[in-house]
């Protein structure tokens, strides 16, 4: 598993992602999390891992883990046929553009996301989104759950194979199951 | 406008003190001005007269950046690390720098329209002569030049006059350029107020442009019924030598065109054309072809059917010199700004240009003269296709098959996708004797090559692409409407209210480059999906390519099964990137003719009334380049929301509103002088969306606007809903936002509706006469 750049010319500068070495780790990032929310892109109907869609893994950790999802693209309506309701949708650079805001309550209006996890967008697009997090929200934390080494975020998984990927996805809702 | 020098000449004066002989006095210019339209607040605006207006804008549309680079690196005082806060040793920080770099892209693309203009006026005036009039649709069109009378207050009658035009732009691009060096300006915001008056410079450089070609060259005037081009390379007659034209700039191929009918060859060799070269080669010569988008240029070279390559400006690869050497095809650089590193052979006898080139003696030649790149292009063509015979560079199946087999699957072509394509598993699937992988790649490849460059085993994998999906690239045949150039002012009377009003729900222009997620198709579906609805579909350039190169169910093309005209449901290609103003132009002529604002020098009230009134979206699904950047740029200054496709988001900001803060939503109803909360509408000014199915609801969504009638904001709410219920699989989460009063609600879905409502706690509001400019209140409050 590499953490270089999944793209090779989108090359971070001076503060670069903290890899996750396992999925363990990403949980207990999650569950120290007050505010998580899970922006879910529109690869979530394009990647297939291991015959199952990356959707069906996100769906099923949402579930266990009760973090709020919010679909972007037209995402709200594979999550709606399946039978799952994600906490909201909107653009993928609008919900950028409201993390970056300190006032911003979150999706609930409760309060502002600590957390923002990201997984399923088109690389080059989460990546900058990322970056605009990094340089414009630096109180929150932010994580990928892709299987593409993320630079800007705070943690990403390595490149890995998408069998590696469903593993760690199933591994990380196994340790939500039961609501622990 | 008619200015003209005062030039006095004596052979012989003689005075008490002196005799002076072949005395010239010039005295500068008399301005005749019988234009009789008053002048606004704002003529030449400098780069700083606009700025309450665009602060104005951006104060609703707030940039979120996401820069591409944490670093600095462009003096030595650096690299400056300016992450999460930090300043330079300039002391920029992060947001300033990434507004700056917007600043520097859409300066560079409003340089680059304005340079392109530059070139064609100055050729033309050397040729015609300055009172050369300018006619861009003779009685059809009195408004000529909207954006450059709007801009400039300036309303130009001859090619004089737009080399008056083109000074200012050139001034405005020199300062807004200056303003980006170290330690100029120094906050985010006046650099993206910098970066709106570039569009607006840009926009102006366009229009010259495109006004000084329609005129002399007879492109359509305004002519909804253009003809219909032959597109693909597909159509191209292999028989026949082919010479291919890649760029933007028209004057070469005039030239070619020229010597070909001078010599009655016109119907002997093959003129084809890539990028907006192409589309203003068939607004001159309707046998011209058009190949295809900026995207295909290898895709053409490598297949071999180019006998000559000729090269004029923008947007051509760098390399398309050494792919041309690779298949035999002699190339002609025509552009001063793209010399190639060829010897500038302009003076020389065409002779021995041609001898030299037919014999390889050299790869290619620089031709500063465009009728000489006429000549020497259709001469070398003709001895040069029987020697090369179509030679094509392309590997058999089985050279893929044997070369995939030492394929390493390093993953590293994938890794320099753009698309993310896999590859990889297309050269696994080759190397076991199955190529169809890789032809499913044809369609979503945008040609870049980087697979290539990052290959350790320099497999030429975009070959293996191209020849896995030859057999459709071979079967393209499709039609493109030549670029009809501007609106008709009759045209615009007659839509203008239903536009204004919403009873036409919106326009969508389908512009720029071909930098598409997944292929062309996309364009092509979204530009039907609106035609059916009744928007008015405009396009042009690589878009407009796109657009016509599907076919529906009965095998027509958009522009077969669509009218070109200015109407609901029509589909328009109105030409090449500088075709672009006539697009700004008809919003601009809506607030002219239709609602008789006056236009000259008076661009705040103008842009004021279309942001609140012209449900008018901009889409540039595949945008890459500088010039998108400032084109986009001057569409944004008019207020008017632009969408570009996920590559898109490589801008690196965005300008978004925030539907959840009522009090970006407050407009004055210039009736009352009361404060009115008209809700998100446009939502956003600069918007990247990801998949067709988000760009097509959004761009219903977009073309609300705050003077709806309640009838014309029940016909949008009804698309919208519509496209929201068909992509997201339910009813909008905000549409209260968009309902004043009852009679916005579509009939059929009331009762839904108002459950909604219910719940919500809405209220009912009023539709006002809607305004962000205080001078425009008629009553002020007491």
């Amino acid at each position: 598993m590499s953490c270089e750049p999944w793209q090779c010319a989108e090359i971070a500068a001076t503060k670069k992602a903290n890899p996750i070495t396992k999925p363990e780790v990403a949980v207990a990032m999650i569950k120290r999390s007050a505010r998580p929310i899970l922006v879910v892109g529109s690869n979530a109907t394009e990647r297939s891992l291991e015959g199952k869609l990356l959707i069906d893994y996100l769906i099923d950790f949402a579930r266990e883990s009760k973090v709020q999802v919010v679909a972007t693209a037209h995402m709200v309506a594979e999550f709606l046929k399946r039978g799952y309701e994600p906490a909201d949708f909107m653009s993928a650079t609008d919900i950028g553009n409201r993390l970056v805001d300190s006032t911003w309550q979150g999706i609930d209006g409760k309060g502002h996301p600590d957390l923002a996890m990201f997984v399923g967008l088109p690389y080059y697009m989460e990546s900058l989104i990322l970056s605009g997090l990094k340089h414009f929200a630096p109180d929150l934390r932010t994580m990928t759950l892709d299987n593409l080494f993320h630079p800007h975020a705070s943690w990403s998984f390595p490149n890995a194979s998408p069998k590696v990927w469903a593993e760690n996805l199933t591994v990380m809702t196994s340790k939500f199951k039961g609501g622990n | 406008m008619a200015k003209k020098g005062l030039v006095v000449k004596a052979k012989e004066l003689k005075t008490d003190v002196a005799v002076v002989t072949d005395l010239e006095v010039s005295i500068g210019k008399i301005i005749d001005d019988t234009w009789e339209e008053p002048m606004g607040p704002t003529p030449m605006p400098d780069i700083s007269t606009l700025r309450d207006w665009d602060m104005k804008l951006l104060n609703k549309y707030k940039p979120f950046y996401m820069p591409d680079c944490d670093l600095c690196c462009l003096c030595t005082y650096g690299k400056c690390d300016l992450t999460a806060g930090k300043r330079g040793a300039c002391g920029l920080n992060i947001a300033d720098q990434s507004s700056r770099i917007v600043l520097i892209a859409c300066s560079i693309g409003a340089a680059t329209h304005t340079g392109h203009a530059r070139h064609v006026v100055d050729h033309l005036i050397e040729k015609y002569g300055r009172n050369y009039p300018v006619d861009v649709g003779g009685l059809n069109v009195d408004v000529e030049a909207p954006v450059t009378r709007l801009v400039t207050g300036i309303k130009p009658e001859t090619l004089g006059d737009l080399d008056e035009v083109l000074n200012y732009c050139e001034t405005q691009v020199t300062h807004l350029l200056s303003a980006a060096h170290t330690g100029q300006e120094a906050c985010n915001l006046d650099f993206e107020s910098k970066a709106f008056h570039a569009g607006r410079v840009d926009q102006v450089g366009m229009e010259v442009a495109d006004l000084a070609q329609i005129s002399v060259f007879n492109f359509p005037k305004a002519d909804p019924e253009a003809p219909l081009i032959e597109m693909g390379l597909g159509t191209i007659d292999k028989a026949k030598p082919v010479i291919c034209c890649i760029g933007h700039n028209v004057v070469p191929s005039v030239g070619i065109i020229d010597y070909m009918k001078a010599n009655k060859l016109d119907n002997r060799l093959e003129v084809v054309g890539l990028c907006c070269t192409a589309i203003d080669n068939s607004r001159y010569f309707d046998r011209a072809k058009i190949v295809g988008p900026i995207s295909w240029e290898l895709r053409v070279i490598r297949s071999g059917l180019v006998d000559v390559l000729v090269l004029d400006e923008q947007c051509v690869r760098t390399d398309c010199s050494l792919e041309a050497e690779r298949i035999n095809a002699p190339v002609i650089a025509a552009s001063e700004k793209n010399c190639i590193g060829y010897k500038n052979r302009t003076n020389d006898p065409v002779d021995e240009i041609v001898n030299d080139l037919v014999s390889r003696k050299v790869p290619g030649v620089l031709i500063l003269d465009p009728e000489k790149v006429g000549e020497v292009a259709v001469r070398v063509a003709q001895k040069v296709a029987p020697m090369r015979k179509k030679m094509s560079i392309l590997p058999s199946v089985e050279e893929i098959v044997k070369l995939s087999k030492t394929c390493r699957q390093c993953n590293l072509c994938q890794r320099s996708c753009p698309q993310d394509l896999n590859i990889p598993a297309a050269l696994k699937a080759a190397a076991e004797g199955n190529i169809k992988p890789l032809t499913e790649l044809y369609e979503e490849c945008i040609g870049c090559g980087r697979c290539e460059q990052a290959c350790p085993i320099k497999l030429e994998i975009h070959s293996f692409i191209l020849k896995a999906g030859q057999k459709y690239m071979l079967e393209e045949t499709n039609f493109c409407r030549a670029g009809r150039g501007a609106v008709q002012d009759v045209e615009i009377r007659s839509a203008g209210g239903p536009i204004v009003l919403g009873e036409i729900p919106g326009i969508l222009a389908a512009v720029g480059c071909a930098n598409y997620p997944h292929g062309g198709k996309d364009v092509y579906d979204i530009c039907r999906e609106f035609a059916q609805r009744r928007f008015i579909v405009m396009t042009s350039g690589c878009s407009a390519m796109s657009a016509g190169s599907y076919r529906n169910e009965e095998g027509k093309t958009l522009y077969e099964e669509f009218p070109g005209s200015f109407t609901a449901g029509g589909v328009l290609n109105v030409g090449s990137c500088v075709s672009n103003p006539h697009i700004a132009g008809a919003a601009i002529k809506v607030a002219n003719i239709f609602a008789k604002r006056n236009l000259r020098g008076n661009y705040e009230e103008i842009a004021d009334y279309i942001h609140n009134r012209v449900g008018a979206v901009g889409l540039a699904w595949g945008a890459y380049s500088q010039k998108a950047a400032s084109i986009a740029s001057g569409f944004w200054s008019l207020g008017v929301p632009v969408l570009v496709g996920p590559h898109g988001v490589k801008y690196r900001r965005m300008l978004m509103g925030r539907s959840d803060k009522p009090e970006n939503w407050e407009v004055y109803d210039a009736r009352t002088g009361d404060t009115v909360n008209v809700g998100p509408a446009p939502e956003h000014l600069f918007q990247t969306v990801e998949t067709p199915q988000e760009a097509m609801v959004a761009i219903a969504k977009l073309c609300i606007r705050p003077n709806d009638t309640w009838k014309g904001r029940s016909i949008k709410l009804s698309h919208y809903i519509d496209l929201h219920k068909r992509n997201y699989g339910r009813m909008p989460k905000d549409i209260h936002q968009f309902v004043r009063t009852m009679a916005d609600v579509p009939k059929t879905m009331k009762d839904e509706i108002k459950d909604i409502l219910d719940a919500k706690g809405w209220k009912e509001s009023v539709i006002p006469d809607p305004t962000m400019l205080p001078r425009m209140i008629r009553k002020m409050k007491e």
